[in-house]
């Protein structure tokens, strides 16, 4: 950078280089002020809080008085003695594990249905992506009276076919199962994404295959999906950190309680209460820093992998 | 090969019936599906209009009778629906017009200024994209606790101003297909960046321009945890908030919480049918230009 900005000692360049380095000074100048926003905001909103919530995670902090340093302390806890912190690990490993592969697979067949060149497709676009600009808060009210075990459309509907009413949101081993399916209706967000990856594949590659005569499952497994391959990457690396961190659908259909029984007590709920309700801010800062390193884990592993299963061969990838 | 020398005829007949096949089990799956994703809405607005008793009739009717139109006002009157609306939308704007203006100047020094160093930070910028929103989440709570700005919208709107990271990203890479002659002539001629890219950029990035403020708008029309987290006041409530307050006071009148739940999401149902084609292209090029 400074090699650049100071003036060439070299007398027969020294004109040209002059101009060039103050040139180069001038862009200097003009891209740090157009990228000045967001440096402060880096600066402000991500470096510092970065750094204050590592120091708080080391510390017992209410807020009220200033952070007290305890060491490991929270950490320690969290390991050692809090069982609800296990109880939330797990049950958002059980709901990540239940609800990513579920979206992708859902919302990639919906894609490929859609790819058929089917007529009416963009009415059925618009029904399938309608629900992602849902505001969460509703989609949740209105998933739990839908979801209601005594007057709720889904039990009876399924009365109606002879299956008996199902606990849903009430019963803990249907609460996560249920949250899968709130997830699902908002798959149309993705949905759109692999529709437009779909319709990037070369049709040559399909002319090739249907030369050789290869049906259309073949076609699907080793043409489409291969192709489409770093759409899913990308969409199963945002799906997973999604997935960890989600909040809202728990926290208004459960009241921030996280029932019944624990059983829908998600990571980011617990962290909110001990952050907001009991101010625990420091182990709440433990917390936050422990899923920040567990999801850099998670997509370390993922980009790890998609050597095996991604495939780059496309073109503009 | 072999296949391929089989007569013409029979293997057109065959690629037709299998055609037309493929084309009614995906009409059927799509019509299915559609039904499914359709049902949630469909009864939502069938809840909102019904009478308390008709409500919990078994087996469910879908045709409220009559219908309760009285469930909107009744709805309205409960929550204080006009002031939340006024304070969502001035939320949802003000980071409309904010996150504009931050994020095409900041894209605007990633994309069309060669400087030492800007590589490096758009890493930086990058990087950004993944962290955990709760990292940083305490911190920032107490700037703003410092501040003496919880309890009010401030924390929702003024960060607006700083950028958003996955919209510069976005903006860069829009920018980065306009063609660099175009700058240049224009430089040859005297203009300063900022008129390159108020004159030349900014009026040739305006697909982009509108996908990043109807995500904006969207983002903060339906934000839950950051309204939950700052605002105190019930005359500061955003409808999202505000729905979910009445939920907790009227948990079983489900006509009226349908119906305050229809008027929230009415407003940006309307922007979608209006922008539809925005909101498609927009999802497509944030999804496949990661």
């Amino acid at each position: 950078m400074t090699e650049l900005a100071s003036p060439a000692r070299v007398t027969p360049h020294r004109a040209r280089s002059r101009r060039w380095s103050r040139g180069v000074r001038h862009d200097l100048i003009n891209g740090l002020l157009f990228v000045s926003p967001w440096l402060l905001g880096l600066l402000i909103f991500t470096l510092y809080p970065l750094l204050a919530s590592l120091y708080y995670s080391f510390t017992d902090f209410n807020v009220l008085q200033p952070p007290k340093f305890v060491g490991a302390a929270n950490f320690i806890d969290m390991f050692s003695q809090n069982h609800l912190f296990w109880t939330a690990v797990k049950n958002t490993l059980i709901y990540a594990l239940m609800a990513i592969p579920l979206n992708i697979i859902f919302s990639v067949c919906l894609a490929l249905l859609l790819n058929l060149k089917v007529s009416g497709m963009s009415i059925y676009r618009t029904i399938f992506y309608l629900p992602t600009i849902f505001p969460q808060v509703v989609t949740a009210l209105l998933f739990s009276w839908m979801l209601n075990p005594q007057f709720g459309l889904v039990n009876a509907l399924l009365k109606q076919i002879g299956i008996p009413g199902i606990g849903w949101l009430t019963d803990p081993s249907w609460a996560k199962p249920s949250l899968v399916v709130l997830g699902l209706w908002g798959i149309g967000g993705s949905m759109v994404i692999y529709l437009a990856a779909l319709q990037d594949v070369p049709r040559h590659l399909y002319e090739a295959a249907d030369i050789d005569g290869a049906g259309a499952l073949v076609k699907t497994w080793a043409i489409t999906l291969p192709m489409i391959s770093p759409t899913i990457f990308f969409n199963l690396v945002l799906g997973t950190i999604e997935a960890f961190q989600s909040f809202t659908f728990v926290y208004v259909i459960t009241d921030g309680k996280g029932g019944p029984l624990d059983s829908t007590l998600l990571y980011g709920l617990l962290l909110y209460r001990n952050a907001f309700s009991y101010l625990h801010m420091g182990y709440a800062s433990a917390m936050a820093w422990m899923l920040a390193l567990f999801v850099i884990l998670i997509t370390l592993i993922i980009f790890k992998s998609s050597g095996r299963w991604v495939f780059y061969g496309g073109e503009s990838h | 090969m072999l296949k391929s020398a089989q007569p013409a005829p029979i293997i057109d007949m065959s690629k037709q019936t299998r055609h037309l096949l493929t084309q009614l089990a995906a009409h059927i799956l799509l019509v299915l599906s559609a039904i499914l994703f359709a049902l949630p809405f469909l009864w939502m607005l069938s809840t909102s209009l019904k009478p308390d008793a008709q409500i919990f009739v078994l087996p469910p009717r879908w045709i409220p009778q009559p219908f309760m139109w009285n469930n909107y006002p009744r709805a309205l009157t409960y929550i204080p629906y006009f002031t939340y609306f006024n304070n969502t939308l001035y939320i949802a704007v003000f980071n409309v017009i904010a996150t504009l203006i931050s994020c095409t100047l900041v894209a605007y020094g990633f994309a069309r200024i060669n400087w030492p160093g800007r590589n490096i930070l758009f890493s930086v910028l990058l990087a950004t994209l993944m962290i955990p929103y709760p990292v940083t989440l305490i911190p920032t709570f107490l700037i703003f606790r410092q501040l003496g700005w919880v309890g009010t919208a401030n924390p929702l709107t003024w960060p607006a101003f700083f950028g958003n990271a996955f919209f510069i990203f976005l903006l860069r890479q829009f920018y980065m297909t306009i063609p660099t002659e175009l700058s240049q002539a224009a430089k040859i001629d005297g203009a300063s960046e900022f008129a390159i890219y108020w004159r030349i950029i900014m009026p040739l990035a305006r697909p982009a321009l509108a996908t990043v403020a109807l995500f904006t708008f969207l983002a903060n029309w339906n934000d839950f945890l950051g309204p939950l987290i700052y605002l105190a006041d019930k005359q500061n409530y955003t409808l999202a908030l505000g729905l979910y307050g009445f939920a907790g006071a009227r948990k079983t009148e489900w006509g009226l919480l349908m119906a305050a739940g229809t008027v929230t999401v009415m407003p940006i149902v309307i922007l979608f049918f209006l922008a539809q084609r925005t909101f498609i292209e927009g999802i497509t090029l944030t999804g496949t230009k990661g």
